[in-house]
């Protein structure tokens, strides 16, 4: 069935659509709107579900994590500040090994106080053990959902899903609503091997010493490896019942050519355009969006850029005291392995505009000049 | 695979992570701590002076004092030798000598 | 045999409690009345390296370790997670010092509490943050030395009061309890366990390694405490209805309890009279509640 939504409600339907079993959330601009939707599809009895108002997002996550840890589906949505908030229990959430699904709007830090699109909120929480997906149309937020819960489920470790705000959260677009009975299909009923229950009295989280910690760091980053293939499979699964196909990278355009942007979130779909205009122009121009950051996709990024002259990452972040974090994450894969030459752009933080001509100066700017470069300030006004 | 929990008073053994859960969740009991050895005064219990009221019993915050036949029996597997049964024996039957001697 | 608290054990001895240590008598007669169908959260507290390291346990029951701050939403999560599965019947507590509850933990206790979700919250009250060490906390009482506020500069001002700021959040349920009083303590367990919504029992823990006195005082304290009027032991039923479950007929002075604890030996005798007068008109102003 196909329906007109913000990306937002598109987050709220897939958390229906999942069946989650526990929501707890705590609103903040421009989050507001998945929780809203999400407690009138609860109080009309549309999910049976338990939805507790929380008094602030660190417990929301806390929430989460205890009744995931019983075996429940549990989900929450949030933003920046709130996102930065939870930071702690990201961590908990990770290490404790739950699958807990979460929408994250992207949305610049304060100081100055800002509600418009960027990822830093996202990307400070890198490396708590979750795995990353950055999200380009209401569709795929919505889709993203139901494979997060799969894939979490499967290598026990949560999944944050993140998309810009406005430019997709409040932005109207067409999507498609797989049929539940085959979401049903696709997502059977959370069954854990270790969760809280008196027939079986475990602690969880106890005093762990330098003898096992390191081992379950191991164990972690092993989940996270065997993660990227996994993703691969729900992917592809999901494509059999809806015909809509996810990957961990999403390359457009890029077989023969000579210069690739690397881009992600909905900077991703503009570049799509962008690069069409540039081929039209005759020049050899495509576009690899970073679907998933983690796990990192090295070998499939590796796969189409490797005969590339050039990349070009355009990052919509920025890691203060070096460069551009999708930029850094892909300088990383490529050394040792091929030597091509990067040039990485800031654009769009705190929710500036990147247009299709912006991404073409960008694009642009990188055909004429050969020379790598680690951080160049598309449009700031000096 | 699910590893089971071992409740009993036998050490778990773990030769690495193939032996871990993903998450710390406990395998086994820390009845295998035996804390008895913390102790430096061992309390002794008079039965000729025992009224059975079992306030030992009660106040024993290990616990380390079982009731067996009707009787408060002290367990020095666990016993840390706090004192508190011999402080609060309403009799003073339970009396304490000092470890090692 | 006449025993006057439940005689079935769930908490297995060799845990790392210290010698005497007033929280784990107070874990122990939680789960005697709670019994095997319960789940715990419990924060960072001394009962978090209590229940032994990975990948022991010593509780019986399932528990989940959480973050400092986090004792009553992590419950609340539980119980959610567990109603959703059927599984109502659970009792879900929060297990928690009085760190985590007077100061780290409380918006998220407030937040429970006026949800009135379905918890019970126990802070076992050993009046600083004694598993780092002897810091002093929001219920440090006045005038008590701890590692951060050293004789010099012992604790000014008094213990927050826990329990009044639960009333105001009427929930179903709020009472003080002692370790020292393991009967009337039960009761309350019994009493919280037998009530829907959010229900908080202060119980007062005696620390022989951060109060200073030798271990085998544990109960004797956690009784004057009681009998000097510093730890009245009432219940306040919707946040309004105040009973005294033990009656102090004939209260001690309050030198009796603070002379076994070398925290309080720095305090000249005008001090101890301040600490008296503030107790004897703290007791004045609960007396006046109680029905």
């Amino acid at each position: 069935m196909k329906k007109t939504m913000m990306g937002n409600y598109a987050a709220s339907w897939g958390a229906q659509l999942a069946r989650v079993q526990v929501i707890a959330a705590y609103p903040i601009t421009p989050q507001t709107l998945i929780v809203e939707k999400l407690s009138d599809i609860v109080a009309d009895g549309e999910l049976d579900a338990k939805f507790i108002k929380v008094e602030s997002e660190h417990s929301a996550m806390a929430a989460c994590i205890g009744a995931s840890a019983t075996g429940a589906r549990a989900y929450t949505a949030t933003s920046a500040q709130g996102l930065a908030l939870m930071h702690e229990m990201l961590h908990w959430a990770g290490l404790a090994r739950l699958p807990i699904v979460m929408t994250n709007v992207n949305r610049a830090m304060a100081p100055g106080w800002s509600i418009w699109a960027d990822q830093n909120d996202s990307l400070s929480q890198r490396d708590t053990g979750w795995m990353q997906i950055y999200a380009s149309s209401a569709q795929e937020i919505l889709d993203s959902t139901l494979i997060g819960y799969k894939v979490s489920e499967k290598v026990l470790l949560p999944t944050l899903i993140s998309f810009d705000a406005f430019f997709l959260s409040h932005t109207m677009e067409v999507v498609d609503m797989p049929e539940i009975e085959l979401i049903d299909k696709y997502l059977p009923p959370y069954k854990p091997d270790y969760k809280m229950d008196v027939n079986d009295p475990r602690s969880f989280g106890a005093l762990t010493d330098e003898q096992y910690y390191y081992e379950f760091r191991y164990k972690m980053q092993k989940a996270m490896d065997e993660a990227v293939d996994i993703i691969k499979e729900a992917g592809k699964e999901y494509e059999k019942i809806t015909g809509r196909a996810y990957g961990l990278v999403h390359p457009y355009r890029c077989e023969d050519a000579d210069m690739i942007l690397v881009t992600s979130g909905t900077i991703a779909d503009t570049t799509n355009v962008a690069v069409d205009e540039l081929r039209a122009e005759g020049k050899k121009v495509g576009n690899l969006r970073i679907r998933v950051i983690r796990p990192y996709p090295k070998k499939e990024i590796l796969e189409v850029v490797k005969g590339v002259k050039k990349l070009a990452v355009i990052d919509r972040n920025i890691s203060p005291g070096y460069s551009g974090i999708f930029s850094q994450e892909l300088k990383s894969a490529l050394y040792n392995e091929v030597d091509i030459p990067v040039r990485s752009y800031i654009a769009g933080l705190g929710g500036r505009d990147v247009k299709i001509e912006d991404i073409k100066d960008m694009a642009n700017d990188a055909l004429k000049n050969d020379a790598p470069n680690d951080l160049i300030w598309k449009g700031v006004k000096i | 695979m699910v590893i089971k929990f071992q409740n009993n008073d036998k050490p778990v053994i773990i030769t690495g992570a193939k032996d871990m859960p993903p998450m710390a969740a406990a395998l086994g009991s820390m009845l295998q701590n035996k804390t008895g050895s913390w102790r430096n005064v061992r309390p002794i219990i008079d039965y000729d002076k025992c009224i059975k009221c079992f306030i030992c019993w009660k106040v024993c915050p290990e616990p380390a004092i079982k009731i067996v036949d009707e009787l408060p029996v002290i367990d020095y597997d666990y016993c840390k030798g706090c004192l508190m049964c011999a402080e609060e024996c309403p009799k003073d039957a339970i009396d304490f000598e000092k470890e090692g001697k | 045999m006449r025993l006057t608290i439940p005689e079935h054990e769930i908490m297995t001895p060799g845990h790392l409690a210290c010698q005497g240590c007033g929280g784990s008598l107070a874990m122990r007669y939680a789960l005697k009345v709670f019994g095997k169908d319960t789940m715990l959260s419990i924060p960072a507290c001394c009962w978090a390296v209590i229940d032994g390291p990975f990948p022991y346990t010593a509780v019986n029951v399932p528990l989940f370790h959480t973050a400092f701050e986090t004792a009553a939403i992590m419950a609340s999560g539980i119980k959610a997670g567990l109603m959703v599965q059927g599984k109502d019947t659970t009792n879900v507590v929060a297990f928690a010092g009085d760190g985590g509850t007077f100061d780290i933990g409380i918006q998220a206790i407030s937040g429970a509490a006026e949800r009135n979700d379905d918890v019970t919250y126990i802070v076992y009250d050993n009046e600083a943050y004694m598993n780092t060490g002897i810091q002093r906390s929001s219920a440090t009482p006045h005038g008590a030395w701890t590692t951060t506020t050293p004789v010099k500069h012992y604790k000014k001002g008094p213990k927050k009061n826990m329990a009044e700021i639960m009333a105001a959040h009427r929930i179903p349920y709020t009472a003080t309890a002692s370790v020292g009083y393991p009967e009337d303590f039960c009761k309350k367990l019994e009493k919280a366990k037998n009530t829907k919504g959010f229900k908080f029992i202060h119980v007062l823990a005696p620390c022989p390694t951060g109060w200073k006195y030798d271990p085998r005082y544990t109960i004797k304290l956690a009784k004057l405490a009681v009998q000097t009027n510093y730890f009245p032991l009432y219940e306040i039923i919707d946040g309004i209805h105040y009973k005294q479950t033990i009656k102090v007929k004939e209260r001690k002075p309050l030198k009796e309890y603070l002379k076994y604890q070398g925290r309080f030996k720095h305090l000249l005798e005008d001090e101890v009279q301040f600490l008296q007068d503030f107790i004897d008109e703290n007791y004045g102003l609960l007396s006046m509640k109680f029905e």
